[in-house]
């Protein structure tokens, strides 16, 4: 190989590889970087403080500065009447080996230390995001009001709930800060031993907060009634679904009459008699 | 002890910011509460990383006005006071690579390891990157692996895994590139050299007094600064200078000291 067919090093060949070098490089740090923010996005089981906003809204919003588990720690209310100290703190800020929370957010496990709804919410006003949207648990009045909180809802698994057996346990029910509120109990007739009762507990979920007390009340080896998030907790019967007996949501469908209502799919578009004997050979 | 005085005073301040806020947490002190990403100081003063808030901004947050007037208080601060005093004198990962270049220049690993070349510029790519990455993914990209919030979060809260972060920075500050994580890669120190680019606080060199020693040379985290050593007698311009007074500390001859610029004097 002769030297005069070395490609010669250009200042033009030059920037275009340093170009590429750079924007090459920028982009496999990128890549790489936005694959780890997405795994590092919390479970959907994940407990937040009181008013958190939506979890996609409260990650992008939150700094993740502790002030409401320092406001949680160190609040004036709720203390233990035995030892005449504050209970211990709710909200633990996520560390790098916490499993399913981003790192640095807030949250809270209900078995752990429950939500003990304080009056003033001392947690919420701390936040100076607006991630902790104080809106959201302020009453007409304009105070604060626990009552607002939603940070989940309290399921129960009516197999191992052992008041669904027919024992006797209430510990749910009397743990609730909305006592016979929140969770109700609701008496059936106990056909096996035809003379007791089963004392069922059934949350209410336009008043239940989440808060978690119940769950740490519940005397089951792991609990029978646990929190999680309403998005989680819940199913969606979608708006067609209407409930013809109940004025207000029959409102919803308004003046609408069946015959307007047509379903138009790719099957429609062919006579019944059609469609189903396509395909089809008679031999 | 005169040479160890600005190194002594660095620490007494990173240590002691780091013991206020773990009180605030522990003790419910009210002096300065919070971390590093965000605080309150005597519950009233918000104060706010601006890099943690341009990201957030960046991810498509609406946020709350005292995060944004803590972002300005401090964007103020070290903008026109300061300079990148944060790194040196604020930053608690400081003391990892600090002690990571001390061990370096202990078993001479310059003079024997191989070169790795990273650019100084990189922090600068880097906040790019962080931005572009905290818009796709839309929440604060640096903050989820940031080990200065992550250090700060740590002596608060407990370190957990997190402190295998920190040990990965002495290593590769140690093994792979000199002053590899404050010195090349890390886009918060990049933002502090921004913002303090025209900070009234800066190192000033005497080059009558100086005795080409190279001492200075030895210890400064951002060597590149000091390239009037022994030739003029002007003020360190480049913004990557973080103020840390080590220069001053190990000078024998009177050829370093800080000086505050009085407004409209550039010498």
């Amino acid at each position: 190989m002769s030297t005069k067919n070395k490609p010669e090093i250009t200042a033009r060949r030059r920037f275009f590889t340093d170009a590429a070098h750079h924007a090459g490089l920028g982009l496999l740090g990128g890549l790489l970087w936005a694959g780890y923010a997405d795994k590092a996005r919390s479970s959907v089981l994940t407990l937040r403080p009181p008013a958190a906003l939506p979890e996609a809204d409260f990650l992008r919003t939150c700094i993740k500065c502790g002030l409401c588990a320092e406001a949680c720690r160190n609040r004036d209310s709720n203390i233990d009447k035995e030892t005449g100290k504050p209970r211990p703190e709710t909200l633990k800020m996520a560390r790098a080996d916490t499993d399913g929370v981003t790192v640095g957010t807030p949250y809270f496990v209900a078995r752990d230390v429950p939500c003990y709804m304080c009056d003033d919410i001392p947690c919420v006003p701390a936040c100076p995001t607006g991630a902790l949207d104080e809106a959201s648990v302020t009453n007409d009045e304009g105070e604060l009001d626990f009552r607002k909180m939603d940070m989940g809802l309290a399921v129960v698994d009516t197999n191992s709930c052992i008041a669904f057996w027919g024992l006797q346990c209430d510990l749910c029910y009397r743990a609730c800060p909305l006592m016979d509120e929140a969770i109700k109990l609701q008496y059936n007739r106990n056909p096996r031993t035809g003379k007791h009762a089963f004392l069922e507990p059934v949350v209410n979920k336009d008043v239940c907060t989440g808060c978690g007390l119940c769950e740490k009340a519940c005397p089951t080896e792991k609990a029978a009634i646990f929190v999680l998030p309403r998005e989680v907790a819940l199913g969606r019967p979608g708006s067609h679904y209407v409930k013809g007996w109940d004025k207000k949501d029959q409102q919803r469908v308004g003046e609408r009459k069946m015959e307007d209502i047509t379903t138009h799919d790719k099957r429609s578009e062919k006579k019944a008699a059609d469609y189903l004997n396509d395909g089809v050979s008679y031999e | 002890m005169s040479n160890i005085k600005y190194l002594i005073l660095r620490r007494i301040t990173q240590i002691g910011l780091l013991v206020l806020y773990f009180g605030a947490h522990a003790y419910g002190w009210k002096m300065l509460s919070g971390t590093i990403s965000s605080s309150s100081v005597l519950g009233t003063i918000p104060l706010s990383d601006p890099f943690a808030v341009l990201q957030m901004l960046a991810a498509g947050a609406s946020l709350g006005l005292d995060v944004i007037v803590g972002a300005i208080i401090v964007a103020l601060f070290y903008g026109i006071i300061g300079g990148r005093a944060f790194c040196s004198w604020v930053c608690p990962v400081n003391m990892v690579t600090d002690a990571a270049a001390w061990v370096r220049r202990k078993l001479l690993i310059d003079k024997i390891e191989r070169k790795v070349w990273v650019t100084r510029n990189a922090r600068y790519y880097m906040i790019a990157i962080a931005l572009v990455v905290s818009a796709v993914a839309g929440f604060a990209a640096f903050e989820i692996v940031s080990p200065i919030t992550i250090f700060n979060r740590g002596v608060i809260f407990g370190f957990g895994a997190g402190a295998g972060l920190l040990v990965a920075i002495f290593l590769l500050d140690l093994f792979v590139l000199k002053n590899g994580w404050c010195g090349h890669l890390c886009p918060l120190g990049g933002v502090h050299s921004l913002l303090g680019k025209y900070a009234l606080l800066s190192v000033k060199h005497n080059s009558d007094n100086c005795t080409l020693c190279m001492k200075c040379k030895d210890v400064c985290p951002e060597v590149q600064v000091l390239n009037m050593i022994g030739k003029r007698s002007e003020r360190v311009v480049q913004p990557e200078c973080t103020n840390c007074g080590r220069c001053i500390d190990v000078c024998d001859d009177d050829a370093l000291g800080f000086d505050i610029l009085a407004l409209g004097n550039t010498k």
